[in-house]
């Protein structure tokens, strides 16, 4: 158990209103990109477009409003596992488009 | 009412399953006789079951690695001897249906709840108590994934007597594991029993990274932190960014196998080479968390024994990092042939090969830090050798493999078969084994017997060797793995010595049960009553053993790396304090149990269909988790005085011995 439990809990654990918000935010943001597939609106790539933008952004209000990170001077760990995060989830993603691209190149010949 | 589940999911006309059964009951039955009869419940329930002490978790994860060792060692028997037997069109005993299940058992056990356990209970034991932290710094979150992985033991070893195992093989690749091709239960208990599981490892990955990084003793700077830390702080990273690919991979294969879904399908849209592509992203860094903890206690092992400091520290961190990073970059090495062609193929291989780089720099780090040291022969000793030869010619097989031309030709033979055994055997568990030893007498104070201790490290390492350098040449021989029966007669030989060979495996772990009973037997002979039987050099043997509960009477301060070794040098290290203050001490819960458990319910319910049971295991979970969220009653306070007379029995015998 740490000593310095009790110290710990100063730290910004949000608000009953930010958690609200965030989750009110991440339900638009996914009932929306939802509707866009159900409807079929727009054209194929728009909609794809339109899916990974709202994921982004999605991520982005999690970080920010579940996670905390939105306050600059937080400790420095903070952004070294942020950064690192980032960096191993553009690795899996830019490398798994990659090479289902390359299979999809490969073996989907004449479909 | 039950689902799919009825007496015919009981496989009462198999003999060999009712046989194990049978025994595994009455091995069940006599162990609840004997808590019984010593009327030992109440001690289990307040001493282990509810307990919140990250030693005694650490115990309880490797007591579960032992007895998941055993049964995943008795798959491999098992198709070791089919191997030998059904030779020449000959069917052996076993159909294939169950040796199907079996080797996938044995992967899923072996590397899930064999090693994972393993590794996590030596992490639980030493990482606290090397950085001078009194805990982990979630110790109820810590309670509650020990119970989580038990629960998804318990769903593996039910569907051993309830239906089936998946027959996929360890990994279930679709379209194979899709309903279409297993309509049965086996996939969906692996499904359950991993995701159950897997949700505890990522628990366990947050809380020793916080605990790595927030709770260190005052003075220790990340490079000043043990080797065993370090190397375990990079395993919870990877186990955070990692596990949960492993865990949306199964999340989109149980949506097609549960709700129609067609993520992993060949039709409407789906693509069962995503899968691969997933599960490879999760499986590589996996083998890595499971490595790289085994090389920290190699590190601590070879510098305590050498009665040197290590050689390299510096280039030891960078190597772990570097690895730690480099492990993702590597997964499409196990799918070279899937067809992605030349480009990805070439960047994948060379990735595969610039790792063996940093491994490399370890390998040289452990040779130097033994030249003209003062090497003294123990058990983990013997386990670091052997780990030295075994692993490099595991390295070398595996660059060969990370050339595409080869593993076009070697893919999915034995020779990937003898390659993988090599590595994980000759450095994971070899590892794991010199940890269980080094840190025993902390946990229990007490040795281990070494000569057993010794007769296992060679039975492991000649049996490893007989074992699976047949299964080299029979992979260029041509044999792939995951046969039932084959009709060519020139692999039978080297089938009989590979078999032969895991028979003297067994001999060392037999070696290591006898061991264990003999020196709990002799365990007046073999007391540890300094706290420092190795002459240690971290902080874990500065503080007497067994470890007090509450771990260190006194933060200590750190000034140098090998903290406790230059606490020696000044001779402070048998300082008294002039005055002991409270301690402030997490109180146990029973609440990670009921969880657990209730979990294991919740995910037979899910296999079986029984919808009902799964909603009220479901709110059973929920409640409970909201029961102990609101119990503020969660600490207490060791009185300084309490603290005193414990420490001061400590002084006692030290004196007495002087």
């Amino acid at each position: 158990m740490s000593n310095q439990h009790h110290s710990q809990e100063s730290h910004d654990h949000g608000s009953v209103k930010s958690y609200t918000t965030g989750l009110i935010l991440s339900i638009i943001l996914t009932v929306i990109p939802f509707g866009l597939v159900m409807t079929g609106a727009l054209s194929a790539m728009t909609t794809l477009a339109a899916i990974m933008i709202m994921a982004v952004v999605q991520i982005v209000v999690q970080v920010v409003y579940f996670l905390h990170l939105n306050e600059g001077s937080g400790p420095r760990w903070n952004m070294i596992s942020l950064w690192f995060t980032i960096l191993i989830v553009g690795i899996v993603v830019v490398g798994s488009v990659w090479i289902m691209f390359h299979l999809n190149h490969n073996l989907m010949v004449g479909m | 009412m039950f689902g799919k589940l009825s007496i015919e999911a009981v496989p009462y006309h198999e003999p060999i399953v009712m046989v194990v059964l049978a025994v595994a009951a009455v091995m069940g039955l006599g162990v609840v006789a004997a808590i019984t009869y010593f009327k030992k419940w109440g001690y289990l329930w307040k001493e282990w079951i509810t307990s919140v002490d990250h030693k005694r978790l650490g115990v309880m994860y490797i007591l579960v690695a032992i007895v998941m060792l055993i049964r995943g060692f008795s798959d491999a028997i098992m198709m070791r001897s089919q191997q030998a037997i059904a030779s020449g069109g000959a069917e052996g005993y076993l159909p294939p249906e169950h040796y199907d299940q079996i080797f996938t058992a044995h992967g899923v056990i072996m590397i899930f709840f064999m090693a994972m356990p393993f590794m996590v209970g030596l992490m639980n034991i030493a990482v606290p108590l090397q950085i001078g932290a009194r805990d982990v710094a979630f110790p109820f979150l810590n309670s509650l994934s020990f119970w989580l992985t038990v629960a998804g033991v318990i769903l593996v070893n039910v569907s051993l007597g309830v239906g089936e195992f998946a027959a996929t093989g360890w990994l279930a690749y679709p379209p194979l594991s899709d309903i279409q091709y297993s309509p049965g239960v086996g996939v969906d208990y692996w499904i359950w029993s991993l995701q159950i599981s897997g949700i505890g490892t990522l628990l366990t990955g947050v809380n020793f990274f916080v605990t790595i990084l927030k709770m260190r003793a005052p003075g220790m700077t990340l490079m000043k932190m043990p080797m065993f830390t370090w190397t375990a702080l990079c395993t919870n990273v990877l186990i955070i960014t990692a596990f949960p690919i492993l865990t949306v991979t199964i999340a989109l294969l149980t949506l097609d196998r549960y709700i129609g879904t067609h993520f992993f399908t060949n039709d409407m849209g789906g693509n069962q080479m995503m899968y691969v592509n997933l599960i490879w992203a999760w499986g590589h860094p996996e083998v890595y968390i499971l490595v790289l903890p085994a090389f920290g206690i190699f590190a601590e092992v070879v510098a305590t024994y050498c009665k040197k400091r290590l050689f390299g520290y510096t280039s030891m961190v960078y190597a772990t990092v570097a690895i730690t990073v480099l492990s993702f970059i590597v997964w499409l090495h196990h799918f070279f042939t899937m067809g992605a062609g030349a480009n990805v193929n070439s960047f994948f291989g060379i990735a595969t090969m610039i790792i063996a780089i940093p491994t490399g720099v370890k390998i040289f780090n452990w040779l130097f830090t033994m030249y003209e040291g003062r090497v003294q022969f123990t058990v983990p000793m013997a386990w670091t050798l052997g780990f030295l030869i075994t692993f490099t010619i595991g390295g070398m097989t595996g660059v060969l493999l990370a050339v595409p031309g080869a593993d076009y030709v070697l893919h999915n033979s034995l020779f990937l078969i003898a390659h993988f055994h090599n590595v994980i055997i000759g450095g994971v568990v070899f590892g794991y084994l010199a940890g269980f030893t080094y840190w025993f007498p902390k946990v229990f104070g007490f040795k281990l017997d070494e000569k057993l201790g010794k007769a296992s490290a060679w039975c492991w390492i000649v049996g490893f060797f007989t074992a699976f350098m047949p299964l080299y040449a029979l992979g260029f021989m041509g044999m792939t793995r995951r046969l039932n029966s084959y009709d060519n007669p020139d692999w039978h030989f080297p089938l009989i010595i590979a078999a032969i060979g895991a028979l003297i495996i067994a001999c060392g772990i037999a070696c290591q049960l006898l061991q264990l009973f003999v020196s709990i037997k002799n365990r007046h002979q073999n007391i540890d009553e300094t706290g420092d039987p190795w002459g240690g050099r971290t902080l874990e043997w500065s503080i007497p053993s067994p470890a007090p509960f509450y771990n260190f009477a006194h933060t200590p301060v750190v000034e140098e790396r090998d903290a406790f070794w230059h606490m020696k040098e000044k001779g402070i290290s048998e300082q008294k304090p002039a005055e002991y203050q409270d301690i402030h001490m997490p109180k146990n819960t029973s609440a990670g149990f009921f969880i657990g458990i209730i979990a294991s319910v919740f995910g037979f319910a899910l296999i079986w269909h029984i919808w009902w049971l799964a909603i009220v295991s479901a709110i059973g979970i929920f409640v409970t988790m909201v029961l102990r969220t609101f119990n503020d009653d969660i600490d207490y306070y060791v009185p300084a005085a309490e603290v005193e007379r414990i420490e001061s029995q400590r002084y006692q015998k030290l004196s007495n011995q002087a």
